[in-house]
């Protein structure tokens, strides 16, 4: 299972942060300091895996944004870039276009979709169609203020 | 336009974020929290009553803030408020609070815990999906007690829409991670196992996860899912891409739940039905042949899901290790990947061909890409990938391709990063050692080690070597030869200087015949890295002179004339200046004979498994070693070290430095073993080897507050001390009282401590110090008067009833029969411990008082716990042990309420007391604490795991003890659950 997800800018800014495990708060923010100097120091074109204390680190860029997760041993890394990626299509498609300040200014709703998404660091649906199908029930369930 | 514009966007908040962003520094930025912190504050405490949305927003930017990493002390209860809210975005919003923020109020879970259960039973399956995602989100122990039992129901209900499902089975999964004990299967195991035919991919994606987890735990209640998952596999690989519509993702069928069946799989030996194992080698067949098929599409994520699904397959290769021609064909395929122009791809090869190389089957195939993998570790960019690369090396190295491996690892040692050096050299000395055909090239290879990565070279390769060169005579010569050549070099390491010193001490004579390298030569050269050694090299290099005394006559008074010289003989250093000393009189008194005696060669070491191997295997990490093959380890570092002894020149030592240095840090060459060594071991500390001389302890100041006060005297009479537990004194027989109802109670305070105030009535304070080591103990009793009236015909046994006698032998010295007014004696009491125990030693004290006797038993706190040896262990290590001692007698568990606060340093403090080494970082769950130790009893050692999960919300522990003896969990679990 997925352990974390980090979402961080170039500048090292924590734009997301999502945990499958329980930590202490000290221990959450020296992962997430670890982790954010690790990725960024890492030259271009560097492999997107590496080894972290006991877990399997997978990260990828998608444009000024870094998309950084820890895994258990027995995880599989190509499939963890692809839900990565996934996660890019589900945001994209929801905010149309998604860039950094889509998920700044919106914060509870890139949580609200990884959770339709992805629960306790495991994949729940990886159809396209169906999450975005449960979103917009969700959204039609609300009423617009005026 | 994105359905953020439809309108429940909040202004005000998108406000707040603006500003933070416009902040200019890091005090602006608070500066602008605390105002809107405040403002949030008086608008939740206001009169008004909020509307939803306001409600909404302030949580909201609470929540920000929170996630900015600033600390939220309130808002709580507004949150949770927003949970029975029938807006769907207001109830999203309460449950994201909840979820990022939810602390340990036992009130609020109560109220989450109702909105939750609302939300579960209200049949409308976006609510339900909330409340579903909030308890795997939580997954705390009080979400499991609520709802483990309700879940379950709602996953394999008829009526239960897919999408529940869906985060059912996840969230239940979260829960048996946290809590397995509460979510309890059995009845409904065969429907979960079912949810692999569900029609819904999204259904099967969901609970395969769960049924993984499941099936590890319990492999034959689940092996059921063995054949459907086969048959679900197929039917996905022999798809056509299009065929599953919106689960084929960029032209590959389902590859997230093809992963997951392949995984699910790995859970099993290969199915033993000859149908349902031909269906699935078919299966792993298509999925090799597909990879060789030109790619549908030039996206990365069409490569990445094909593959991931590739490597899967090839996980499940080799975890079955039975098939030949599949392992080849998946070694072939990784061939091809090694030269991929993916790094990611290079780097997935490399370590999956690791786990290849160890196969029979495969060893041969992986072994023909060694070029491949050369140049890998030469020419890759990135660590990590070289790394890999390294490892793959070491694994595929045997007879036929050492001498190259290890010349590669050489070489690249000299460039390597520094991270990964002193893995490369345990690797090199490894594979030195274990595929030396002669050792002439072990002795170059080691030395070329010590020359290219000196500061990288630990204690066990160095020890190593001597060890070999020591039992192996046909490399004697040529090792002394070898390393003679090595110091020549002006700047050599002191590893260098410490192999060379002992071997040109022990065979130096092998050299001598060439006048280059005569005695005084070899000896001139020693002597010019003298100065520039540590002290311990240079006591090294000290032994290395006698013995040269002893091989080379002729050196004698040079060598006396160094020992004599002030730098020596009044060396500040007292271990360099008693060798310079007992070595100058050895010399000079000893004839010949005795001199030969005890100088002699050294004799062989036993063979062993190699401690650098226990070395390697636990800086690794994964890989696997037992704490017994590290304690073997340990063992012989000790024994090495104790062999050693014999250079000290003193065979009155030797023995005791055999017994008493199982350290295994303690140097091979019995550095420390000069006359003046103890019993005590230096690492001992200082207070228990005080306690052990003869000396014995005289703490003044100890027991300074049990001092009677004078006053105190007056009322003593009346209360009739000591009667309440026993007869009135003319009845009272000269046997002795039976413990005092309080004797457990006094006994548990002790667990955890060693000192203080074990007893006290109105005439008596019993005051106690104590000190442990190995499975020897000593205690102090301090009795003192509290009156101004003397104790006459004072006594004291000390007893071990019934079962207690074998395991323990307790030994008081006698008491003085007269204790005055006021006045204080002392009694030693020694302890062994001979096997483990459950019961306590009894003291029993008889004494007159005003003529009256008194009659009074205790129990002395000697628990088992006293002689543990703490034991650090890395995480691995911990968890690797914890599974061996599985066995159900080897475990004691206890739950129970907390009897003191729960204070982090409180708790760590008392499991320090206890003996046992508290390990950090171990347990990934940072609350919950876990402990390791070994039991010295006289008969045998017994480890003990130790782990407290405290439940701060609860106010509960749990707390479980594994050892490799059940008497020891048990009686340790009892004596804990009274500590905290």
């Amino acid at each position: 299972m997925m352990r974390f997800l980090l979402l961080f800018s170039r500048q090292g800014k924590l734009r997301l942060q999502k945990w499958f495990t329980v930590l202490s708060d000290r221990d959450k923010r020296k992962i997430i300091r670890d982790l954010t100097q690790m990725v960024l120091s890492r030259p271009p074109k560097a492999c997107n895996f590496l080894p972290w204390r006991d877990l399997k680190i997978v990260y990828r860029r998608y444009a000024s944004l870094y998309f950084c997760c820890g895994l258990e041993q027995d995880d599989n890394e190509l499939l963890t870039l692809d839900i990565l990626h996934r996660y890019v299509e589900l945001l994209d498609q929801y905010f149309g276009n998604v860039c950094e300040l889509d998920i700044i200014f919106n914060f509870e709703k890139a949580y609200f979709i990884l959770d339709e998404f992805v629960i306790g660091g495991e994949v729940q649906e990886t159809s396209k169609a169906s999450v975005a199908k449960s979103i917009e029930e969700a959204e039609s369930l609300q009423e617009v203020r005026q | 336009m994105p359905a953020v514009s439809k309108g429940d966007g909040m202004r005000g908040l998108a406000v707040f974020i603006s500003d933070i962003r416009n902040c200019k520094s890091k005090e602006a930025e608070i500066k602008r929290i605390n105002k809107e912190l405040a403002n949030i504050r008086s608008k939740f405490k206001g009169d008004k009553a909020l509307d939803g949305y306001s409600k909404k927003k302030y949580v909201c930017k609470l929540l920000f803030i929170f996630l900015l990493g600033h600390d939220i002390d309130f808002g709580h209860m507004e949150a949770v408020n927003l949970l029975s809210s029938n807006k769907y975005t207001e109830k999203q919003i309460g449950y994201l609070f909840i979820s990022v923020l939810v602390n340990s109020n036992s009130e609020l879970i109560r109220l989450i815990n109702n909105a939750i259960k609302n939300d579960l039973s209200s049949r409308n399956p976006t609510f339900m999906c909330l409340a579903l995602h909030c308890i795997a989100n939580v997954g705390s122990r009080e979400m499991a007690e609520a709802f483990a039992g309700e879940i379950p129901r709602i996953l394999v209900a008829g009526d239960t829409m897919d999408s529940v499902k869906q985060s059912a089975a996840l969230c239940l999964l979260r829960l048996y991670k946290t809590s397995p004990d509460l979510v309890l299967m059995g009845e409904w195991t065969s429907r979960v196992v079912h949810l692999l035919n569900d029609q819904h991919m999204g259904v099967v994606t969901a609970a395969i996860s769960l049924i993984t987890c499941l099936s590890q735990k319990n492999p034959d209640e689940f092996k059921t899912c063995v054949s459907l998952a086969v048959s679900r596999l197929s039917r996905i690989v022999s798809s056509a891409s299009t065929d599953l519509q919106d689960y084929t993702y960029y032209f590959v069928p389902a590859p997230w739940l093809s992963c997951k069946l392949l995984r699910l799989l790995q859970c099993y030996p290969p199915p033993e039905d000859g149908a349902v194992k031909g269906r699935l080698v078919e299966c792993l067949e298509t999925i090799l042949n597909k990879a060789q098929e030109p790619p549908k599409s030039k996206k990365v994520q069409h490569s990445n899901a094909k593959n991931a699904i590739l490597f899967e397959a090839i996980s499940l290769i080799i975890h079955y290790d039975s098939e030949p021609n599949l392992l080849v064909r998946a070694c072939n395929q990784l061939g091809q990947f090694l030269q991929h122009r993916e790094t990611n791809l290079r780097y997935l090869a490399l370590e999956s061909m690791c786990t290849l190389a160890s196969s029979e089957f495969s060893h041969e195939a992986v072994k023909t890409h060694i070029e491949t993998v050369i140049n890998a570790l030469k020419t890759e960019r990135d660590v990590s990938v070289r790394q890999r690369a390294a490892d793959l090396l070491y694994a595929m190295c045997d007879r036929s391709n050492a001498k190259q491996i290890v010349a590669e690892m050489l070489s690249y040692l000299e460039t390597a990063d520094y991270s990964i050096r002193e893995e490369m050299v345990l690797k090199v000395a490894i594979l030195a050692e274990k595929y030396a055909v002669d050792y002439s090239w072990y002795v170059d290879t080691i030395l070329n080690l010590i020359r290219i990565a000196g500061d990288y070279v630990s204690e066990e390769v160095w020890y190593r070597v001597i060890q070999i060169v020591i039992n192996r005579d046909d490399v004697q010569g040529y090792a002394a030869k070898t390393v003679f050549e090595a110091l020549q070099a002006p700047a050599c390491h002191e590893n260098m200087v410490k192999v060379g010193g002992y071997i040109l001490g022990e065979f130096g004579n092998l050299i001598a015949g060439d006048p280059r390298s005569s005695p005084l030569v070899q000896f001139n050269l020693l002597h010019s890295k003298f100065h520039l050694c540590s002290v311990p090299t240079r006591a090294l290099l000290l032994s290395a002179y006698i013995k040269f005394i002893n091989l080379f006559p002729e050196t004698k008074s040079t060598i006396q004339e160094v020992l004599r010289s002030d730098s020596q003989i009044r060396n500040s250093d007292v271990e360099l200046q008693q060798r310079a000393v007992e070595y100058l009189k050895l010399s000079s008194i000893a004839s010949t004979d005795v001199l030969a005696t005890v100088l002699e060669e050294m004799p062989p070491f036993p063979e062993r498994e190699s401690s650098i191997l226990a070395k390697l295997k636990k800086k690794k990490g994964p890989g696997a070693v037992s704490v017994n093959e590290l304690e073997e380890g340990k063992r012989e570092g000790g024994e090495l070290n104790g062999g050693g002894g014999e250079r000290g020149g003193d065979n009155s030592t030797i023995a005791a430095s055999n017994a008493s240095t199982p350290s295994p840090s303690a140097d091979l060459l019995g550095l420390r073993t000069g006359p003046q060594v103890s019993a005590a071991p230096p690492s001992a500390g200082s207070l228990l080897v005080d306690v052990f001389s003869e000396a014995g302890v005289n703490d003044d100041g100890f027991l300074r507050d049990l001092e009677p006060p004078t006053e105190s005297s007056d009322s003593l009479l009346a209360e009739g001390p000591g009667d309440s537990d026993s007869a009135p004194p003319s009845a009272v027989s000269e046997d002795a009282a039976p413990p005092l109802p309080e004797s457990n109670e006094l006994l548990n305070k002790f667990v955890c401590k060693n000192n203080g105030v074990l007893f006290e009535n109105q005439l008596l304070q019993i005051g106690i110090k104590s000190e442990y080591r190995q499975n020897l103990g000593r205690m102090y009793l301090f009795y003192g008067n509290k009156t101004s009236v003397q104790f006459v015909t004072f006594t004291t046994t000390v007893s071990c009833p019934g079962e207690l006698h074998p395991q323990l032998n307790v030994q008081a010295k006698p008491v003085e029969p007269l204790i005055e007014g006021g006045a204080q004696v002392q009694q030693v009491i020694n302890i062994e411990c001979l096997g483990d125990f459950c019961e306590a030693p009894l003291l029993n004290i008889k004494f007159r008082y005003g003529g009256a006797l008194q009659n009074l038993s205790l129990k002395l706190p000697v628990t088992i716990n006293k002689f543990f040896q703490p034991t650090e262990m890395a995480s691995h290590d911990f968890f690797q042990r914890w599974k061996q001692l599985s066995q159900p007698q080897q475990e004691a568990q206890k739950i129970f309420k907390a009897s003191h606060a729960m204070d982090t340093e409180v708790i760590k403090a008392k499991l320090l007391g206890l003996g046992m080494a508290l390990l950090e970082n171990v347990d990934p769950n940072p609350e919950n604490f876990v402990c390791a130790g070994v039991i010295q009893t006289k008969a045998q050692q017994v480890g003990s795991l130790l782990r407290l999960e405290p439940n701060a919300q609860a106010q509960m522990y749990r707390l479980t003890l594994r050892s490799s003896k059940d008497t020891v969990s048990k009686r340790l679990c009892e004596l804990l659950a009274e500590q905290f």
